[in-house]
């Protein structure tokens, strides 16, 4: 306890030490993360914008109102790409939490070759795997679905799922949900109410991941989907390539959206201004 | 309150080679205090967990008040098990802690607010239901665990090394709150301890547990001064151990005869006679007496070691200080074995 005070005095000493480029790094980042999108936040309202002009020259709402249009793909697109990364991040939550508590709390034989089964999808590149599902797939009558495009979102998203809580279950002390037991809480109330709490924190983080995973897959939807499942990277991908720059800048301003806000609800546990943090630091 | 009925109960943990709890077969008294007593990893936290449901047995039977609990989870067995660290919920504040028993068993909140403050109260930590268990001491975070424990009002309470994390004097302080505590709710309690000290103090009754097997069940006084074997005598600090036999009522062995006391059976052919009770330095040659040379002469605090060698048989003796004073290693002194602190091993 003493030691990470210390620790932590440092680390704050450091901060004051080094705020001019704490500052700079802050504003090196922010201009990294932002300034791509000014452009295009441009395109999206613009109505003509030639070259060497800094600023389009008229702006119009043209391209959002054709994203907002009943007769765009934009919103089925949406929400068909809200509802994969949706499944996805259940599914993952379903085989991620038990395989996780069991890699992060039990020592077991073949314990190194299942990590390694588990980490391969992040090694082996997606596409390689896709190609040969897509055959297994094609019998099954899953091309072109949406189930199977989320579940062919999971060879991504499982991994970060598995990790993030393998990593939470090895700092978690599973003789709490014996105490529990022993005091009258079944099976069901035990985790309500005492492995929820004290793994809440890293499994919103593995789902926040999972999610944006999902959110962003290019090549495994336009493989397994053929084309017929339609998500928001496809329709981007579309538009960017048909040189359509003012509707690829308002898609894109949507794109962006939920990782923004994800960001923004999960930088608050990470940074451990969350209450189930501060929670999860005294186990 | 229970009687606790333990039928021949085994545990094999999968690819163990020796079983971690061998047929052990207790009866626990309904309203007392026993201790399971013995070294780490005797089994004896396996039997707690077996008896509170948490572990199921390879074999053998669970008896509560005579009838077999083995079929029943932990949540309705009546039996509430404490564990070693006090394992309060870090989430919850230490009313939420002591109630949390109730709220899982369904029961009105104004019930479980009165009950958790009449609870703190007999732990004496009046009015901080509101504290985070991060807040509290070693010795408060314990007291929280057994409010939480006894508001359940069990027929059993099991303690899993209850105090082996605290401080000397807080321990003491929790012995005797629980001993309080017991007379008080009269609920049978079992706990486990490796500390003999522990048992003595607090236990009815010890049942010693060495390697898997309860080797003694019995009063303290009957451990320390009647012991059923070598392990269990070495295991109560007995260092003695002279082999011989009987002959006609007598115990002969290479440093002479030895009279018994009238009440212990005249067989088995090892004599032991606790270190404390041995008496040195003691002029008239009477009987149960022998030569021995000091080998070594150790101080101890509040009391001194004399190790002897009384040719070729070596003795323990524990002095107070002040009559080891004049013995200095080397010296020939009368070794003295008191007839009534004899005992015989087989």
């Amino acid at each position: 306890m003493r030691e990470s005070h210390q620790n932590m005095h440092t680390t704050e000493n450091v901060g004051r030490g080094l705020s001019g480029l704490a500052w700079l790094s802050l504003a090196m980042l922010t201009s990294w993360l932002i300034l791509p999108l000014i452009p295009l936040a441009l395109w999206s309202v613009s109505r003509s914008w030639f070259f060497p002009d800094l600023l389009p020259s008229a702006y119009s709402l043209r391209a959002w109102n054709y994203v907002f249009s009943t007769t765009s793909e934009v919103l089925p697109a949406l929400g068909q790409t809200i509802l994969i990364a949706l499944g996805a991040t259940f599914v993952s939550i379903v085989i991620g939490l038990p395989a996780g508590r069991a890699l992060g709390l039990y020592q077991f034989r073949g314990k190194a070759i299942v990590e390694i089964l588990i980490l391969a999808p992040m090694i082996v590149p997606g596409i390689a795997v896709a190609l040969g599902l897509h055959v297994v797939f094609l019998k099954l009558g899953l091309a072109g679905s949406e189930f199977g495009v989320m579940l062919v979102h999971l060879i991504p998203t499982l991994p970060y799922m598995v990790l993030v809580m393998a990593g939470v279950f090895s700092n978690y002390n599973p003789a709490v949900e014996a105490q529990a037991r022993s005091l009258g809480a079944g099976p069901l109330q035990t985790f309500y109410s005492i492995t929820l709490p004290a793994i809440l924190p890293g499994l919103l983080i593995g789902s926040l991941f999972t999610f944006l995973v999902s959110w962003s897959q290019y090549i495994l939807t336009l493989l397994i989907g053929g084309g017929r499942v339609v998500t928001l990277p496809l329709l981007l991908f579309n538009f960017a390539s048909a040189g359509r720059n003012d509707i690829t800048g308002a898609i894109s301003m949507i794109y962006i959206l939920p990782g923004m806000l994800l960001l923004l609800i999960g930088a608050r546990h990470l940074t451990g201004r969350n209450r189930s943090v501060e929670g999860m630091h005294q186990i | 309150m229970s009687d606790v009925l333990l039928e021949h109960l085994t545990k094999i943990y999968p690819g163990a080679e020796y079983p971690a709890v061998d047929r052990v077969s207790l009866k626990v008294e309904s309203g007392s205090l026993t201790a399971l007593l013995g070294p780490s990893a005797c089994g004896k936290s396996t039997i707690l967990k077996m008896i509170a449901g948490l572990l199921a047995p390879t074999s053998g039977d669970v008896r509560f008040s005579g009838a077999s609990v083995l079929l029943q989870p932990p949540q309705s067995r009546d039996a509430v098990m404490m564990f070693q660290d006090h394992l309060l919920f870090p989430y919850m504040s230490v009313g939420e802690n002591v109630g949390f028993g109730l709220k899982m068993r369904g029961r009105p909140k104004t019930e479980i607010t009165r009950a958790v403050g009449e609870m703190l109260d007999l732990v004496q930590l009046h009015g901080l239901e509101r504290r985070k268990p991060s807040q509290l001491s070693g010795g408060q975070q314990q007291r929280v665990a057994l409010a939480r424990a006894l508001i359940l009002r069990p027929k059993i309470l099991l303690l899993d090394e209850p105090f082996s994390n605290l401080d000397e004097s807080l321990r003491l302080e929790m012995q005797m709150l629980l001993k309080t505590l017991h007379e008080e709710m009269k609920t049978t309690m079992l706990f486990v301890t490796h500390d003999q000290e522990e048992a003595i103090v607090l236990a009815d009754k010890i049942a010693l547990m060495l390697a898997g097997r309860l080797r003694q069940y019995d009063i303290p006084q009957n451990l320390y001064g009647q012991p059923n074997n070598r392990e269990v005598a070495e295991f109560f600090g007995a260092r003695n151990f002279i082999p011989g036999r009987i002959v006609s009522g007598k115990f002969d062995c290479s440093l002479g005869q030895f009279s018994l006391p009238d009440h212990i059976q005249p067989d088995g052919g090892l004599l032991t006679c606790r270190p404390e009770s041995v008496v040195v330095g003691s002029n008239t040659a009477s009987e149960n007496s022998f030569p021995a040379t000091i080998t070594s002469k150790r101080f101890l605090g509040s009391q001194t070691r004399l190790k002897l060698d009384a040719s070729g048989q070596l003795i323990d003796a524990l002095l107070s200080p002040n009559l080891a004073e004049p013995f200095q290693t080397g010296a020939e002194v009368n070794v003295h074995l008191p007839r009534q602190s004899l005992w015989l091993l087989p």
